[in-house]
This record gives C-alpha cells, sequence and structure tokens, in this order.
C-alpha cells in the first residue's frame, strides 16, 4: 500500500514540476495569430533580413476603444502584411501606463514597437529600455525634415534616435459647445482670457448645474496640466543650470496665479462641480458626458472621446489656452514611437518599417495618407483632429489637403485653436524628473480644491524641496 | 475521550489541559534503552521518500512563489535597480532614502489611522452581527449569506461600485439616499477629512462578514450552562455577552485581532482604487508608497526603495507580532 501512495506522490510531484517549468517559458514560444507559419529568427545576416519570416508584436488602440476602430486597425495591418510578405504582426491593446510599462519591460511581455509620450521618452532612453534606431532612423527618405524641435524628444544625450516622434500637440481649451448654449454663451466666441474664462465657467455652473471648468488632479496629470497653467500665465517649474542640475521653481508667480485662479473658481464661484479626482481617462469620460464645460489637455483628445467615450460631435468645441503674461506660452507635448530594447536587429528592421507604415506613412506620402483616411472614415473613426506639425507647417498643411475629402472631425468648431496656435510660443516640458515632479505637484492641485484654507505658498515650498530632494538624487 | 467540560474549557487555553491527559514518563525513570541509529537507510525505509514527495509540491510553490520572492526583495534592497539593466550594490541607501522621505510620517499616519477606524467599525461589528445572529433560531442560514454576500464580491468590483455611490454630487447615491432624510450632500471622497472615513465603510462592509462566520462558529463552542447560570443570576442579554460570551471567545478574539491589524497595516486596495492617496495624500498608506515607488512615478521604476520600505514594514509587522503574543499569551492563560 506503501507503493502505490509514493507512485502516486510521485506522478502528482512530475505533474506539477512539469507543468510549472512549461508556465515559466517566455512568451516568444506562444503561436502567431496568422496562419502562416514563422518563427523568430536571431542570428540571419542583415543582407537576408528582407526575406526571412519575422514577426513583430505591436500596439494598436487604447482599451475601450469601439469595435470599428479596431477593425480599421486590423485592417491597416492587412494592408501591411501585403506590403511585406515575410512580416507578421500581432497587436495588442495598449495604453501608456508608467507602472504596466515597467513590468511589462521587465516581464519581457512589451510589445516589440510601442508609443510613449514625449515626457517619459528622456527617462527611457537614460535607461536603455529604448533599442538604438539611429542607423535604421537615418535610411528613412525623410530622416532629414523632422523639425529638429520635435525630434529631440526622441534623441539621447548622444544626439543618437531612440524614438521617433509621430504626433506632436499643444495643450489647448476645451469646451462644451452645448453647455455654452445652454448657458447663453456664444459656443463660436470662447473665452479668450483667464476672467472670460472664470466668467463663462460661472454661468455654465448657474444655469445648467454642471461643472463650469474642471481639472485633472491625479496620476501625475495634475502635476502636468499645472504646468500647462504655469507656462499659461509665464512662469516655468524648473530650471536647467546647464551643468548637468536642475532647480526646481515650482514656486513661482505662474504657478501661484494659475493656484489663486483655481481656488477662486472652486471656493467663491463655486463653479467646478464636485469631483476633483480625475486623471486623462476620466475627465475625457465626463466631458463626452456632458458634464464639464471647459478643461484643460492635449489638442489630441478628441480622438480619445470618439475612439472610446461616444462624445455628440456638436458638443465639442477647442480653442486656445489664454496667455497671459511676457513668458507665456503653451505647453507642447507629443507622442513617439519605440521598439523596445530587447528586440534583435531582425525585429528592428522589422518595427521600423512598421513605423513607416503605420505612423509616418499617412503624413509623408498622400496614397498612404488617403488610404488610411479611407479606411478610418468608413469604419466612423475620427479623421483629421488637430495637430502640430512634425516636419514642417507647410507639409502639414499639404497633409491635411491630401484628406480633405475624408475629415469628419468638425474642424469649425476648432477654429479658436487651429487659426492661432501657430502664432504662440511653444514650450517643451520640464526635461528633468518631470514625472517625478508632476506627482508631487498632484497633491498640491488636490489640495487647493479639497481644502478651503490651503496654504499655497507652504505647499508650493514643501513640493520644491521634495521635487529639488529627487533632482539631486 | 474527553468530556465536554474539558473541551470547553481548555480548547482555547491550549497546552494547559495535555498535561493533565498525559503525564510524559521521566525520563530519568526509563531503563536505559538502545535507541536505534538514524541513517539514511531507515529514513527511507521509514517511508521518508513518500513523506517528500508529499510535501513536494508544496515546497516547489511555496519556494517559487513566496520564498524566493522573499529573498530576492530582500536583496533588492540593497540594490540599485530597474530590473532591466545590470543592478548594482548600493548598501544602505534605499534605507536612507525611504526613511527621509517627507511623505512617509504622512503615510504613516494615515495608515494607523485606518487602522484605528477599522479597529473601531470593523472590529466590534462582526462580533455584535454574530451574537444577534446566534439568538435567531429560524432565519440564521439565511442572514450568514447575507453577511457573507459582500466576501464573495471581487473586492475590485466591490470598490468599483461603492466609488460610484460615493459620487460627492446632489445626484450621487448615497448623497440621494441621505437626502430623503434631510442629510446634506457630502463630499465623501472629495473631501480630505472624510475620504478615510469613507474608505474605511467599504473595507468594513467586504471584510465583516468572514469574520461573522468565525464568531459563530466559535458561539456554538460556548457551554450552554453557563448561559444558564447567567440567567439564573438575572442577567439581560448584553451583560450575558459582555461576561460569558466574550471571555470564552477569548482566544479567538485575540486572533482575529493580530489578524485584523496585521491585515489593515498593509491596505493597498482601497486606496489605489477609490483615490490614489488623494485627495492631497489624505489616504497614501505604507503600501500605496511602496507601489509608487516601483510602478508610480519614475518610468525606470525604483524597485530598491519599494523593497526597502517592504523589509521595513515586514520587519516592524514581525517584531509587533511578537511583543503582541507574548504579551497576550499570559492573558489568555487565565
Amino acid at each position: 500500500m506503501k507503493s502505490t501512495r509514493t507512485y502516486v506522490a510521485l506522478a502528482l510531484a512530475t505533474v506539477l514540476t512539469t507543468s510549472l517549468a512549461a508556465c515559466s517559458s517566455d512568451s516568444k514560444n506562444e503561436e502567431p495569430a496568422a496562419s502562416d507559419t514563422t518563427t523568430t529568427t536571431t542570428d540571419s545576416s542583415p543582407t537576408e533580413e528582407s526575406d526571412a519570416p519575422v514577426t513583430i508584436k505591436v500596439v494598436s488602440l487604447t482599451p475601450g476603444s469601439s469595435d470599428e476602430a479596431f477593425a480599421a486597425f486590423d485592417e491597416q495591418v492587412k494592408a501591411f502584411e501585403a506590403k511585406y510578405k515575410n512580416i507578421t504582426v500581432e497587436s495588442q491593446e495598449y495604453e501608456w501606463l508608467p507602472d504596466k510599462f515597467a513590468a511589462d519591460l521587465a516581464g519581457g511581455t512589451l510589445p516589440d514597437v510601442f508609443q510613449v509620450p514625449f515626457t517619459d521618452g528622456r527617462g527611457l532612453i537614460e535607461n536603455g529600455q529604448l533599442a538604438d534606431i539611429d542607423a535604421l532612423f537615418k535610411e528613412l527618405p525623410y530622416a532629414g525634415d523632422f523639425n529638429p524641435n520635435v525630434l529631440q524628444a526622441g534623441q539621447g544625450a548622444d544626439g543618437k534616435v531612440y524614438a521617433i516622434p509621430y504626433s506632436a500637440y499643444g495643450v489647448g481649451l476645451h469646451y462644451n459647445r452645448t453647455l455654452f448654449k445652454e448657458a447663453g454663451l456664444d459656443p463660436d466666441k470662447p473665452p479668450t482670457t483667464w476672467d472670460e474664462v472664470r466668467a463663462d465657467a460661472k454661468a455654465i455652473a448657474e444655469k445648467t448645474g454642471q461643472a463650469g471648468y474642471s481639472m485633472m488632479t491625479q496620476g501625475n496629470t495634475g502635476g502636468w496640466q499645472l504646468t500647462v497653467a504655469t507656462y499659461a500665465h509665464g512662469g516655468r517649474i524648473q530650471v536647467d543650470n546647464g551643468d548637468g542640475t536642475y532647480t526646481s521653481t515650482a514656486n513661482n508667480d505662474g504657478t501661484k496665479k494659475a493656484l489663486e485662479f483655481l481656488k477662486t473658481l472652486r471656493w467663491e464661484d463655486n463653479s467646478m462641480g464636485s469631483n476633483f479626482l480625475y486623471d486623462w481617462g476620466s475627465i475625457n469620460q465626463d466631458f463626452a458626458a456632458g458634464k464639464i464645460g471647459m478643461y484643460t489637455s492635449g489638442n489630441d483628445v478628441y480622438t480619445n472621446m470618439v475612439m472610446a467615450n461616444n462624445i455628440n460631435p456638436d458638443d465639442y468645441g477647442l480653442t486656445v489656452i489664454p496667455l497671459d503674461g511676457a513668458d507665456a506660452g503653451v505647453l507642447g507635448g507629443g507622442n513617439l514611437a519605440a521598439v523596445s530594447a530587447k528586440a534583435d536587429d531582425a525585429v528592428k528592421a522589422a518595427a521600423m518599417k512598421w513605423i513607416d507604415f503605420y505612423y509616418m506613412g499617412k503624413q509623408i506620402d498622400k496614397d498612404s495618407a488617403v488610404a488610411n483616411a479611407k479606411i478610418q472614415a468608413a469604419s466612423n473613426q475620427p479623421v483629421g483632429t488637430p495637430a502640430l506639425p512634425i516636419f514642417s507647417k507647410e507639409l502639414y498643411n499639404e497633409s491635411q489637403e491630401w484628406i480633405k475629402d475624408y475629415i469628419n472631425v468638425p474642424l469649425a468648431q476648432m477654429t479658436g485653436y487651429t487659426d492661432k496656435i501657430f502664432d504662440l510660443p511653444l514650450i517643451n516640458e520640464p526635461t528633468a524628473k518631470t514625472q517625478d515632479s508632476y506627482a508631487e505637484l498632484d497633491p498640491v492641485v488636490q489640495a487647493v480644491l479639497t481644502d478651503k484654507n490651503a496654504n499655497i505658498d507652504s505647499l508650493l515650498s514643501t513640493a520644491d524641496k521634495n521635487i529639488q530632494r529627487l533632482l539631486d538624487r | 475521550m474527553p468530556t465536554e467540560s474539558d473541551l470547553s474549557v481548555s480548547a482555547l487555553a491550549p497546552g494547559k489541559n495535555d498535561a493533565d491527559l498525559a503525564p510524559t514518563p521521566d525520563p530519568a525513570a526509563q531503563p536505559h534503552t538502545r535507541r536505534p541509529r538514524r541513517t539514511p537507510l531507515t529514513w527511507l525505509r521509514g517511508g521518508g521518500l513518500s513523506n517528500l514527495t508529499f510535501a513536494l509540491p508544496l515546497l516547489i510553490i511555496f519556494g517559487t512563489f513566496s520564498w524566493w520572492p522573499i529573498m530576492r526583495a530582500i536583496v533588492m534592497a540593497f540594490q540599485h535597480t530597474n530590473l532591466v539593466n545590470p543592478a548594482t550594490f548600493v548598501g544602505w541607501e534605499n534605507f536612507q532614502f525611504v526613511l527621509t522621505d517627507p511623505l512617509l510620517p504622512t503615510a504613516i499616519k494615515n495608515t494607523l489611522y485606518f487602522a484605528l477606524l477599522a479597529l473601531l467599525f470593523g472590529y466590534p461589528i462582526p462580533l455584535v452581527a454574530a451574537v444577534l445572529m446566534s439568538e435567531v433560531k429560524k432565519l440564521k442560514g439565511f442572514f450568514s449569506v447575507l453577511a457573507y454576500l459582500p466576501v464573495v464580491v471581487p473586492p475590485v468590483i466591490a470598490v468599483l461600485l461603492w466609488k460610484f455611490f460615493y459620487d460627492g454630487s446632489d445626484t450621487g447615491v448615497f448623497n440621494t439616499m441621505l437626502g430623503w432624510i434631510g442629510l446634506g450632500p457630502y463630499p465623501w471622497l472629495q473631501s480630505q477629512t472624510m475620504a478615510m472615513p469613507s474608505l474605511v465603510l467599504q473595507a468594513t462592509w467586504a471584510g465583516a462578514g468572514a469574520t461573522v462566520i468565525i464568531y459563530l462558529a466559535a458561539l456554538i463552542s460556548v457551554p450552554p450552562e453557563l448561559y444558564d447560570a447567567a440567567d439564573v443570576d438575572g442577567a439581560g442579554v448584553w451583560r450575558k455577552v459582555w461576561h460569558v460570551t466574550m471571555p470564552q471567545l477569548r482566544g479567538i478574539l485575540f486572533i482575529t485581532l493580530i489578524l485584523q491589524i496585521i491585515g489593515t497595516a498593509q491596505v493597498f486596495l482601497e486606496p489605489y482604487l477609490f483615490t490614489s492617496g488623494g485627495p492631497a495624500n489624505s489616504t497614501t498608506t505604507i503600501l500605496l508608497m511602496i507601489y509608487n515607488y516601483a510602478f508610480g512615478r519614475s518610468v525606470g521604476g525604483d524597485y530598491g526603495a519599494a523593497t526597502a520600505l517592504s523589509v521595513l514594514l515586514a520587519i516592524f509587522l514581525a517584531i509587533f507580532s511578537a511583543v503582541y503574543f507574548k504579551l497576550t499569551n499570559s492573558w489568555s492563560k487565565s
């Protein structure tokens, strides 16, 4: 009897051990979704790259995007695979989340090609988490045409390109035209000064009961938007000392004015509604649902509103942020397409082809742009959302002309922004420990919005001390 | 077979009665017998191999998923690492960084506040509920199900549901319900003072059911003669609870207390999902700080600082538990 027990125990132990070993094997062994058989090559010489089959994992869209959006993306994947017959593309949903990124990279589940905002790009490059694609980048025919101010976001300290900027934006003031009308305001005359913003917010809050003005406050977006408001009031939250060190200057007049503005709207006018814990996704959600009159965010959020939040296009309006003061400017940002540092040469080459096709093609080449626009429009996806030029303003205008027939976003409701943005100074985000600085400023914004007696001066001094501690580390 | 009275008296004071039941032989009085030599062969013949194979799955699973990560974490606490580049040893720097973090006192205060509130609300309520339920003879099963239902709901779902209920506007669910009895709309999670109690309320609702079931089971072990004696002395329900039930349940109560303290010291889900530590760090707990070190801010991921703080927390809780058991050991024996 004892021997039977032993045999059963041994068998169980063996089964468990082997199943554990199988679980721990890398994701590289998983089968590709496509029907044709492919393998990841590791040691093919460069000259044979173009013929050897290779699989790349790319990111598709943010989770929560509509089925039509995903269908449109799959169409593009098919077009790419038809053009490059040896490359198989596997895609997965993706949203830039710093916590998930670190775990993904360490665990090896990060796609080969993924998107990173400008702010985080530099940090990733410093940490060696992005592949060096400088040589492959220089082979692109349009490599020299990039706006240098935009390209620098993807360059390392050595000047090499580690990520390619594919979209640039400036921060704008989004407003709900329907709420404007309900409040008796003219939706074609959005506010142009901060005092007008205050007055309009008050009108909306009184006449419609919705929040007149809202602000992001969580997940580093509070600090981000506070920096936007700081720039708009002529301040800066960080100074580059030029010798490799940085000084935190969060306690400056611009930031103080921005916080005073929030304090006034919140506690005197009560025009900011009752929700003060917003991040990028949730504020878009509430805006699309008609609960917010005005807020600031990147000028490209209309895409997210359509794809994931079902906005009524008639509600949407976009204008420039009011600027006040000598050094005032608009915070610029953008997105980079990067290749994971763990990709081998064959995968890197294929990844660059995908970047060229999916991210850059529609901005450079008329046929790609039209083809992409056609697919997007057919699936009711937004075409023509305003952006800032990656290359030159002329090329940007030209590319808008190409897809003129497919533009389905209400550009007429965005003229407040598109007419003026090119004349305004664009300022880049602070360069050192950007996300950390934003994270330290989140509680400052939250405190001002939830505590009537918040002392702005002391909050900012504390933030400065904390950020400096991290800058010096 | 031990009698019922033996069980009831000794059940919660382990060790005391064993001596009475089975007196150990006096070693000096034993005749000097030759004990068999223990060799690998005797181990094998004695069924050692089958013991090992039965223990093997447990060893492998715990080793891989519990002990190995703990060892790794302790090592990482002394390193500067982002899990991609090779790690470098930095000695005590992570601990220094963590202990001088200006947010740490706030996090400790908030964690203690959460633990205290959870103790005030969450500790007596299951006991009261269990006592009430044990008095009701007929629908006890039904009430048990009701009490346990919140525990069955997945925690993330429960939190998101409550987050929706806690909406601060006039049309939020709780504000509407309170409006029916004339209580003003409350900001709930939007207020620095109300945020933590709101979290505790949800945490209590979610966790009380499990403790209720434990107490219900323990209540059965209280001998009814004691209640009869109390009745004779003219005690009402609550005096019976205070003088009969609670002393009898002393052992269980001590265990659930330390478990609750250790559990609430590591609270993460509610602050993370409800408010992400806000507003203005009023709900930032130690675990949330650890999470932010590793995943929250810079994309490099400061795993060294995160593991350093985790190690400090683990050491503190271990010392606290040791002290607690030492202190309560003497109490529960009497």
